[in-house]
């Protein structure tokens, strides 16, 4: 995580810019020794990829084939795992939620480019103390952001019902009432990430050549035309991005309801927990709680699929609606 | 940046993280007077300066041998403990309990001990039998009992002053209970008589022996749950949710009965001997609570348990592992343990215990032994156990019919049961 947050700072100072339309020089003559420095210098992180992510990827595709004892060892049932996946009624659940947060977490994507069109307005003051306001959630440990929200959350004492209840409303339960769990947990998903896509878009937004606008206002069109047939074509590849990361997020989701729904016997008791379960967290009971390894890692490689296949979509439908440039 | 392969990859990659997990090995085992550090391994953080007092008691005699106290909250102990055994690096001793010693006997992760017990000519009699036979498996004792502990009612002497009932005292019964309970609640103002904690050991396997159902057959292969005595013993409790004079599950999952009653919300506690650390510490309750015998209902009946000391098959010092449960299980360390901590299990020691919380009446968690009920268990109680959770949640939550919620529950675990 903290390598894409420095990533996108280092955008924001320079500017995504336009790609280039490469292939300048072709020195094939050196392309050889290039190309060894390439592997050498990438070596590294390659190496670490390959140890930490593909290997243990591969051995959860090997595991998903098997069942465990309690205290592991393993032996293999073919398609057995996948046979009860398709029939569980708590995957089910747990995929319908997941579903219905990443949908829902989409909403947090015109809210982040309405916050950074308002942050972009020439001759605002202060820009970096609202940037470095909007970022704070974002560089805030996922825990501590759960346990904030979980007191503010709370249905007796907590400070939002505090806050409606001066106001005459007597608020719910939030995170334990089945009816308002799942958008409480969005809520508070959406504000975790908006600060981190208000920065991209702002950066996407400053990369829009001033003429544009300019020539445009020239030929009579207002702030509105102006988002409407400039800022948001040119942002479009931000869009993509944003969506494509917050797609994938959403559909990994699990600290948010881990710390504020609760795990093992605490989100047994918990009569809204059948309501915010995402499949990340029916992996980890599975695999952790109920010590059921092999179908655990049955599931995570079905949400793998469900990823891969999410995102081919996604980069199919770009086609239709991304400007490069 | 937009280029399509660096996305596409870092979805791949991002999908590895749900699945990603590491693990270690091992190394030779260490000689008897080696310099070692044992890890011992606790979850209540409220006797950690009590373990930690005995560590360095035990370091006085050998001081060759370091412990170093880890503690692991109670909600993630035994999963952390898994997690650490299946990957190679479970601590050198460790707290067992009830409901997981066979499953880890069974399973060949925690040593038998009966060997060095006959060799130390250790007396296993000066623990209270039904705490040997609990950590006994297959004829070999595994652990060496610790402390023990029952169940009473903790309540809040300032609420009943104020609704002016009488405090609970011995032989009172059900009636009695759900009497004071009508006059203890007031919903409106947020208090309630006493908390539906979904929670076997303090609540509902309780009234489900007073009411005179069984969880599960003398012998271990039945469940008890489709029995009318126990459904019962739980419908005690989604009564009094259901009466308004428990809050209901939303609150409980929001803020912990533990903290309402701590809080002045709750008037009654269900708790056990071992909430004396944390009630005499606590600001609010050192001056206002003190404890009661449970309500009769059918029987009189009170779920006693204790925990023992084991040692992990695959420490690197048995040898040192094995003299530091020897010292824990011995009279020296039994008083210590009196002094600052739960009731200690041997014989003879449990006087230090009621001295050094004489501002409650602990005597009431003495008393009960005599009618206590062991802690249900079988081979893999920790697989019922979750569902014991999930069926009942339904029926405190109003969603299924108690009995209904109970029979299910039956079904499910004796199908557990078929398996062990």
């Amino acid at each position: 995580m903290t390598m894409t947050v420095t990533g996108a700072a280092d955008d924001v100072r320079t500017a995504v810019p336009a790609p280039v339309p490469a292939r300048r020089r072709r020195r094939w003559r050196h392309r050889g020794a290039e190309a060894a420095w390439a592997y050498l210098l990438i070596a590294p992180t390659g190496l670490g990829l390959a140890v930490f992510y593909l290997w243990p990827v591969l051995q959860t595709g090997y595991f998903s084939f098997t069942e465990w004892g309690p205290f592991g060892g393993h032996e293999w049932v073919g398609l057995d795992n996948y046979r009860t996946l398709a029939a569980d009624d708590e995957v089910l659940t747990a995929l319908r939620n997941t579903v219905a947060y990443t949908l829902l977490g989409l909403l947090g994507i015109p809210l982040a480019v309405l916050f950074a069109a308002l942050l972009n307005r020439p001759r605002l003051r202060g820009v970096s103390v609202y940037r470095a306001l909007f970022f704070l959630p974002v560089v805030t440990m996922p825990v501590a952001v759960a346990m904030v929200w979980r007191w503010l959350y709370n249905g007796d004492y907590g400070l939002i019902n505090y806050l409606l209840s001066l106001a005459g409303v007597d608020g719910p339960h939030w995170i334990a009432d089945p009816a308002t769990a799942l958008y409480a947990m969005v809520a508070v998903g959406i504000w975790t990430s908006l600060g981190y896509n208000i920065v991209i878009f702002l950066a996407g937004m400053q990369s829009i050549p001033r003429e544009y606008y300019e020539a445009a206002s020239i030929d009579g069109a207002g702030a509105l035309a102006q988002f409407r047939r400039i800022t948001l074509p040119l942002l479009s590849p931000s869009l993509f991005f944003v969506s494509v990361l917050s797609v994938i997020g959403s559909l990994q989701l699990f600290d948010l309801v881990y710390v504020m729904g609760g795990s093992g016997q605490a989100a047994r008791a918990n009569p809204a927990f059948p309501r915010i379960q995402t499949v990340v967290h029916l992996f980890y009971d599975k695999a952790f709680y109920t010590n059921d390894r092999g179908y655990a890692a049955a599931i995570v490689m079905a949400l793998l699929v469900l990823i891969v296949v999410l995102t081919a979509i996604q980069f199919r439908l770009q086609k239709r609606w991304v400007h490069y440039g | 940046m937009w280029k399509a392969v660096r996305v596409g990859a870092a979805a791949v990659l991002a999908a590895a993280l749900a699945v990603s997990a590491a693990g270690c090995g091992g190394e030779e085992p260490a000689a008897s007077d080696d310099k070692v550090t044992l890890s011992y391994a606790v979850w209540d953080k409220n006797q950690v300066p009590v373990m930690e007092e005995l560590a360095a008691a035990f370091t006085k005699d050998h001081p060759n041998i370091t412990i170093n106290v880890q503690l692991t909250p109670w909600a993630d102990y035994w999963t952390k403990l898994r997690a650490a055994v299946t990957g190679g690096a479970a601590p050198d001793v460790f707290w067992m309990n009830g409901p997981n010693i066979q499953l880890y006997a069974d399973n060949g992760v925690i040593m038998p001990l009966s060997d060095k017990v006959d060799q130390a000519k250790l007396d296993l009699n000066v623990y209270p039998k039904a705490l040997v036979d609990l950590y006994t498996f297959e004829g070999k004792v595994y652990g060496l009992p610790k402390d023990f502990d029952t169940v009473g009612v903790w309540y809040n002497k300032e609420l009943f002053d104020a609704a002016g009932v009488k405090y609970p005292a011995d032989g009172w019964t059900w009636a009695d209970f759900k009497a004071a309970a009508a006059k203890l609640s007031n919903p409106a103002k947020g208090v309630y008589a006493v908390g539906a904690n979904l929670a076997g050991q303090e609540y509902f396997y309780n009234t489900i022996y007073q009411a005179g159902g069984n969880v599960i057959s003398a012998d271990g292969k039945k469940s008890g749950y489709d029995d009318p005595a126990t459904i019962e013993g739980l419908r005690f409790w989604t009564d009094l949710i259901k009466n308004k004079q428990s809050p209901d599950l939303k609150t409980m999952t929001d803020t912990a009965p533990l903290n309402l009653f701590e809080s002045g919300k709750l008037a009654m506690y269900w708790g056990g001997s071992w909430n004396v650390a944390e009630f005499g510490k606590n600001e609010y309750t050192k001056t206002r609570v003190d404890a009661a015998p449970l309500p009769t209902g059918v029987k009189q009946a009170t779920i006693i348990h204790g925990l023992a000391n084991v040692v992990s098959a695959k420490t690197k010092a048995p040898a040192q592992a094995w003299e530091f449960v020897k010292f824990l299980g011995s009279k020296p360390a039994a008083e210590i343990l009196g002094r600052k901590g739960p009731i200690p299990a041997h014989t003879g020691t449990q006087d230090a215990w009621l001295t050094a919380n004489a501002q409650f009446k602990g005597k009431v968690f003495l008393d009960a032994v005599s009618y206590a009920v062991p802690y249900p268990v079988s081979r893999n109680t920790a697989a019922w156990n979750d569902e014991e959770f999930k069926q009942l949640t339904k029926a405190y939550s109003g969603e299924v019919e108690v009995d209904a919620a109970a029979k299910e529950l039956a079904a499910q675990m004796n199908a557990l049961l078929a398996k062990e």
